[in-house]
């Protein structure tokens, strides 16, 4: 099944609740996805600074004098901050791809979760209570963020079969469903060049979008052509540095409901995900349609300042 | 007035409870407060009795209905009313996905808009919606009525077999087999009725019936065994 849910501030009081909001949301949705839980946050920008969220299977070793060590190969100050198995380093935007170049030598065995300005990733597998509380999601603040539980059906329970996943600089995507066709999307898009780590076929969903938009596509027009060139049943909730965005195919066999306030708009795979947002009762709350992008930026508010 | 806490008292005391109760039962009138969207509320049940329920639920709501009345005072997730066999399930909000799917008999009544394959398969049902439903409603349709007073989606009563379909609005396109149909003075007659057990203030000759052209493959005598 999988439960997706988001949630995308309109009010910046509540970004400081931020991840407590998003942490109820994706708790809710456990018995729809059981296997791994994951959530894409984005926070606080350092001008001028990029963020790298990398996971290791070995924490001790792997994130001992890591924020040194990077530092002196990339030859810039590095900072980073642990949180159970992942590690977000904060270095100069400009040496991010050395960074990430120069941590496959460094640290073999470190995966990348994410990279941006703003977005941080964080997923294992287990319970999603258990993974929130192993990261602490619920103290994380920010402007939006995505959540995903996962019920496994087209590949393994691993770490990196689990969602959100990374599709280029701050962006992101979950995803509900199956894509009947991506064995042969994921040959054509490795042909063509685009990194693909799993046999997952969100991460091939995810690789398309990356692969249009670096075509020169912008999100929504990448969206767009996923309803042509994706073949299956999704409903995706995609994240952007300043927007969040929902998807459903033409189908559209997988639920969701959205809510909107003056506060925030909110996403969730059922309507008890939203129950314990503040107004609620006072929320538009409807189905997005099948084969429409919906999409919210910050429009001019500020979006910097978040906690 | 009976009432059940679904925080307090658990979904499956609730639907035990209601399901026991008898034909002759005296408690007739049930309060399920803090549904908070969940699902399966109020299924099974199979007396007289009525079944308030103080806000929104998830899946299934009113499922296999058997003479009792359901009034949802919020919106339904997927399924509500799904093969219900009788009695009435009311939601005052929106329905999602395959409301009343494969319903023999009873009334549904929608005040909000239903998505997808509302009454889908629908067998004896008599499902009417206030608003509009969603693409590939009455999706192979046996039996009954569906009644939409705002506009249908895409692939209206596709492969359909006897349901009569009524729409005020628009109908964004025909599924395959379904037509229009002359709206003749029975049927007039029948979609008076069915607006005001709907309590609907339309009127019948606003409305356009579309039902099945019967030249799908079970149709065709050649195919009999």
């Amino acid at each position: 099944m999988c439960g997706i849910v988001g949630l995308f501030l309109k009010d910046e009081s509540l970004a400081p609740q931020l991840g407590e909001m998003l942490t109820d949301m994706l708790v809710t949705m456990t018995d729809r996805g059981p296997d791994s839980a994951g959530i894409a946050i984005y926070g606080d920008e350092t001008p001028g600074m990029a963020k790298l969220t990398v996971q290791s299977p070995d924490p001790a070793r792997d994130f001992a004098g890591l924020d040194t060590d990077l530092g002196a190969a990339i030859g810039a100050e590095v900072t980073m901050s642990v949180r159970d198995t992942h590690a977000v380093l904060t270095l100069p935007a400009p040496l991010l791809d050395e960074a990430r170049s120069t941590l496959r030598s460094l640290r073999p065995d470190l995966r990348s979760m994410s990279r941006g300005s703003r977005i941080e990733i964080y997923k294992e597998v287990g319970l999603p209570r258990d993974v929130a509380a192993r990261f602490d999601l619920r103290s994380m603040g920010g402007s939006h963020g995505i959540g995903h539980t996962r019920m496994a059906t087209e590949s393994a329970v691993t770490t990196m079969g689990a969602h959100p996943f990374n599709t280029g600089m701050d962006q992101c995507l979950v995803h509900n469903g199956s894509l009947s066709n991506h064995n042969a999307l994921r040959r054509k898009l490795r042909r063509l060049g685009v990194e693909i780590e799993t046999e997952n076929d969100t991460e091939v969903g995810a690789a398309y979008l990356t692969w249009r938009m670096q075509q020169g596509a912008s999100l929504g027009e990448a969206l767009e052509s996923a309803l042509a060139d994706l073949d299956g049943f999704y409903t995706f909730v995609v994240g952007t540095e300043d927007g969040f965005g929902v998807l459903r195919d033409p189908i559209a066999c997988k639920p969701a409901v959205m809510a909107e306030t003056d506060q925030y708009v909110a996403f969730g795979s059922e309507y008890r995900a939203l129950v314990n947002l503040p107004g609620l009762d006072n929320a538009r709350i409807w189905e997005p349609e099948p084969a429409t992008v919906y999409f919210w930026t910050r429009n001019g508010m500020r979006t910097r300042e978040a906690a | 007035m009976q009432t059940i806490d679904l925080e307090a008292d658990g979904l499956r005391h609730l639907n035990a409870t209601l399901q026991s109760q008898v034909a002759e039962t005296n408690q007739t009138a049930w309060e399920i407060l803090n549904p908070r969207g969940a699902h399966a509320i109020a299924v099974g049940l199979d007396a007289p009795i009525e079944v308030t329920v103080k806000g929104s639920t998830g899946y299934y709501c009113g499922g296999m209905n058997s003479q009792a009345t359901v009034h949802v005072e919020g919106s339904v997730g997927p399924g509500v009313a799904e093969n219900m066999m009788s009695g009435t399930v009311i939601i005052d909000g929106d329905a999602s996905q395959y409301a009343g799917a494969t319903g023999h008999g009873g009334t549904l009544v929608i005040k909000g808009n239903a998505s997808s394959r509302c009454g889908i398969s629908m067998k004896g049902i008599d499902i009417i919606v206030h608003g509009n439903v969603g693409h590939m409603s009455a999706f192979m349709a046996q039996s009954g009525n569906l009644v939409v007073c705002g506009d249908a989606g895409e692939a209206l009563g596709d492969s359909i077999y006897e349901a009569r379909l009524f729409v005020r609005g628009s109908v964004k396109s025909l599924g395959a087999d379904c037509i229009e149909k002359e709206m003749r003075p029975e049927h007039l007659t029948l979609l008076a009725e069915l607006l005001e057990r709907g309590g609907c203030d339309a009127k019948p000759e606003e409305f356009r019936r579309y039902g099945s052209a019967r030249q799908l493959y079970h149709f065709n005598i050649d195919n009999a065994y």
